[in-house]
């Protein structure tokens, strides 16, 4: 793989982090992060319809018609969400259960339109898959991110396995405020490494 | 009485930002200044209370009786996505003066997640004990809903245009310091907890 391949792949990861640096799609992160699994499994399905919207916006951006292009991506991306929702609703009931309206309102997560209008209608197929698993994998790693702090200093757990005696729990970060501000400071801590990258960067060019 | 329980339920309990966590991208975007926030809120309370009426009424006569409900996702959003865009035109025939104020905001509604979510929300729960699936509920639900929406974006609005004078620190900046504040603002609105 090319160095510019994996680049399309990564730059997701952190550098354009969807949720903590381009902050899209804040709604399910804020609403599904009360533990990791619910974390991880939102930001599975997430990626999955990332992806194959994606590659197949991307395959067919010769044929869709520039004026209803908005249309046509919405239809694509609701046709993988529904099947997503499905599929967990058959095989992962409970967390079907927990993930509850958050499934099917990833038809209007900014991620995936913002990432079909920006990026899958202008490169190729293979590039567009890169693209849309990276920007997965990114959502999850923020997700699982918060979810982690919360779920630890929420419930004592990570992954439901008892940490912290339940004594010595805050109930507060697993209820609404404390999504507001676990995301809050876990994007301010982001913005902070990301800033003195920079600085650095500038510092080395200007020697 | 149950109308009225309902009402502050959907206003104050169950605020659709502050714990039902939809529609936070218009929450943190245009919600620097209160006369936008207020735009805003009169916006989606139109296209809520619109958008509901409509599909609560796909969904009774249309996706129930052919038992398609699998299609519910495709079908809602296609509806309010057009739906918006029919009530850009409208608004630019009828009212000009309507839509400069409203107009900015339209499009941004129909990648809002409250209004879908909201939509498929009532077709999954009963609005009032006891009544059912009711079209006229669903809508008033959603009118109050829209209200809950508005009395936040417009409390954060008046907030952040405090914070803009106060010095913080640079990585702090913008949407953190704006999450957090939200944060403190859904402690505030915990204390509705058990009021219905």
């Amino acid at each position: 793989m090319s160095n510019s391949k994996l680049n399309i792949l990564t730059k997701g990861f952190f550098k354009e982090n969807p949720t903590l640096i381009l902050v899209l799609g804040c709604c399910p992160t804020l609403a599904v992060t009360t533990s990791v699994v619910n974390a991880l499994g939102m930001g599975a399905a997430t990626t999955f319809v990332l992806l194959m919207s994606n590659m197949l916006i991307s395959a067919l951006k010769n044929v869709i018609p520039d004026k209803v292009r908005i249309p046509s991506y919405i239809v694509i991306i609701a046709t993988f969400v529904s099947m997503i929702d499905l599929l967990i609703q058959g095989f992962l009931p409970s967390l079907s259960a927990s993930l509850g309206v958050f499934i099917p309102l990833i038809v209007v997560n900014c991620i995936v339109l913002g990432r079909a209008e920006a990026f899958a209608n202008k490169n190729t197929v293979f590039d567009s898959l890169l693209d849309g698993l990276g920007m997965g994998i990114g959502f999850t790693i923020a997700l699982t991110l918060i979810g982690g702090i919360r779920e630890i200093l929420g419930s004592g757990s990570f992954l439901g396995f008892q940490l912290i005696p339940a004594e010595y729990n805050m109930l507060i970060f697993v209820l609404a405020p404390g999504a507001f501000l676990v995301f809050g400071f876990v994007m301010a801590a982001v913005r902070y490494i990301v800033n003195k990258r920079e600085e650095k960067k500038k510092h080395c060019a200007a020697e | 009485m149950e109308y009225i329980i309902m009402i502050i339920g959907a206003v104050l309990v169950n605020n659709i930002i502050l714990v039902q966590f939809l529609g936070i991208c218009p929450f943190l975007g245009v919600s620097s200044k209160v006369n936008t926030a207020l735009g805003m809120g009169a916006a989606v309370t139109f296209v809520m209370a619109l958008a509901t009426l409509v599909t609560s009424l796909m969904q009774k006569y249309v996706l129930e009786p052919l038992s398609i409900t699998y299609l519910q996702t495709i079908v809602f959003i296609l509806v309010i996505a057009s739906l918006v865009q029919m009530v850009e035109i409208m608004l630019k025939k009828v009212s000009p003066s309507l839509y400069r104020a409203l107009g900015v905001f339209l499009p941004l509604i129909t990648t809002n997640c409250a209004v879908l979510g909201v939509a498929i929300n009532v077709t999954q729960q009963t609005i009032i004990p006891g009544h059912g699936f009711s079209v006229i509920d669903n809508t008033l639900y959603a009118i109050a809903i829209a209200i809950g929406f508005t009395l936040a974006i417009t409390i954060f609005a008046g907030l952040r245009e405090q914070l803009e004078l106060v010095e913080i620190p640079k990585g702090m900046k913008g949407v953190p310091i704006a999450l957090i504040t939200a944060g403190i603002l859904a402690m505030a609105f915990m204390g509705f907890a058990n009021l219905v």
